[in-house]
């Protein structure tokens, strides 16, 4: 049975009609660490949706607290749905980083931290105490990931409890994935051990 | 005919009621196919411009210029002018790494205003290679109020001419207090050959 509202048709054929404005931040999936060595998004694996549907998908990362003490939080990305992870990207790095004494804030780039047409993981943190209360959060944003025409680029932003006179780090990473081939699949991992807990939420943007 | 639930009007009259189908709202895509400019004007092709809502958010995906090392910019006008030279006064400071592995942090001179009516940077020269562009984000806050100067927010990754990956961050306000109507999109020279804009509205 539709639906019609003055000459709006506003649910037929079990969905929404074109015309009927709808969240354009859809929640795809959540995953939820547990002494796990990789947190893997696979398109077309566990309803994941990571291909064209949308403009652009945003991972937000809460509270990722590593098994290993000085952990970085890294991701990489696939083009065999999961079978390597190791595009190519060339990326920035720079840090606010603010010690609880409060002495000593600075503003840096690091050199350590980027990636210049390296196809290992992207360190989307400052080191991570595993202290009970030491974690790090933030968000991902990837553009058009399935375009087969433009390197696919990317931007995130973390702040992290660092182990060594308590600081917080607040990292800006940005870079692209120097392919033209989709994109079909995400990995986030600790460098150094297993990621102890922690959700990942992946959302879809588009027009 | 209307739609009611546990006394809530959930449609009617041909719309959803306020509360429903999300906070953010798309407004309007548009797609550039070697264009001079793209514009968005309220109340023109479905645009929403104006008090509706409290924030609009532009999403830039892919925006390819057709003459390389081009910077991508924008700017504001009021009413029905079309001048889109409003005063801005911004910032604009990046990170910078090469292919090749040089890395910079520094303000930019070159993409700020000082009450310049020019069209404001969000880039800095990106390059025309067939897989090269520019993505990122533009907020305007409040563009309709007439009590204060109007704030925008932006942040853009664009792939450099001389192959840079380029974290750029922007910020500053439109120097007016009468409500801003028209935003428009261009490259500083030469046209956007592709990509994508679209409006969301903030509710």
């Amino acid at each position: 049975m539709a639906v019609v509202s003055n000459g709006t048709t506003i649910i037929d054929a079990g969905a929404l009609g074109s015309g009927v404005p709808t969240g354009k931040m859809i929640l795809i999936k959540t995953l939820t660490a547990s002494s796990s060595a990789t947190l893997s998004f696979v398109h077309g694996a566990s309803s994941v949706v990571f291909d064209d549907t949308y403009d652009k998908y945003v991972f937000k990362f809460i509270n990722m607290h590593p098994a290993t003490n000085e952990a970085y939080f890294t991701f990489n990305m696939s083009l065999d749905t999961g079978s390597n992870y190791n595009v190519v990207k060339t990326t920035t790095f720079f840090r606010a980083n603010h010690p609880e004494a409060g002495s000593n804030g600075s503003l840096a780039y690091r050199t350590g931290d980027d990636l210049a047409q390296s196809a290992s993981f992207q360190r989307l943190s400052a080191q991570i105490g595993n202290g009970n209360d030491e974690s790090t959060s933030g968000y991902l944003t990837i553009f058009n990931p399935s375009s087969t025409v433009f390197q696919k680029h990317f931007m995130a932003q973390s702040n992290a409890y660092q182990i060594g006179n308590e600081h917080t780090n607040n990292s800006h990473i940005a870079g692209y994935g120097n392919t033209t081939s989709a994109i079909d699949a995400i990995q986030f991992k600790m460098h150094s051990g297993n990621t102890d807990s922690g959700v990942i939420k992946l959302y879809g943007i588009g027009g | 005919m209307g739609l009611i639930s546990a006394t809530s009007t959930i449609f009617d009259a041909g719309s959803m009621s306020a509360g429903f189908g999300g906070s953010m709202t798309f407004i309007k895509k548009l797609t550039a196919s070697s264009s001079g400019t793209l514009s968005f004007l309220n109340g023109s092709g479905g645009v929403v411009l104006d008090d509706t809502y409290k924030e609009y958010v532009f999403t830039f995906k892919n925006i390819h210029p057709a003459t390389d090392d081009q910077a991508f910019t924008f700017q504001v006008d009021t009413g029905s002018n079309t001048s889109f030279n409003q005063a801005i006064t911004s910032s604009f400071f990046n990170a910078q790494h090469s292919e090749g592995d040089a890395n910079y942090l520094m303000y930019r001179a070159t993409g700020d205003l000082a009450q310049g009516t020019g069209f404001q940077r969000l880039t800095e020269g990106s390059g025309n290679d067939n897989d090269q562009s520019c993505c990122g984000t533009l907020t305007i806050h409040a563009p309709a109020d007439t009590t204060f100067v109007k704030h925008f927010i932006a942040q853009t990754h664009n792939a450099h001419s001389g192959n840079y990956a380029m974290n750029n961050f922007i910020a500053g306000y439109v120097n007016t207090t009468t409500a801003l109507t028209r935003v428009r999109f261009k490259y500083e020279s030469g046209n956007i050959d592709a990509g994508d804009i679209c409006l969301y509205g903030i509710a």
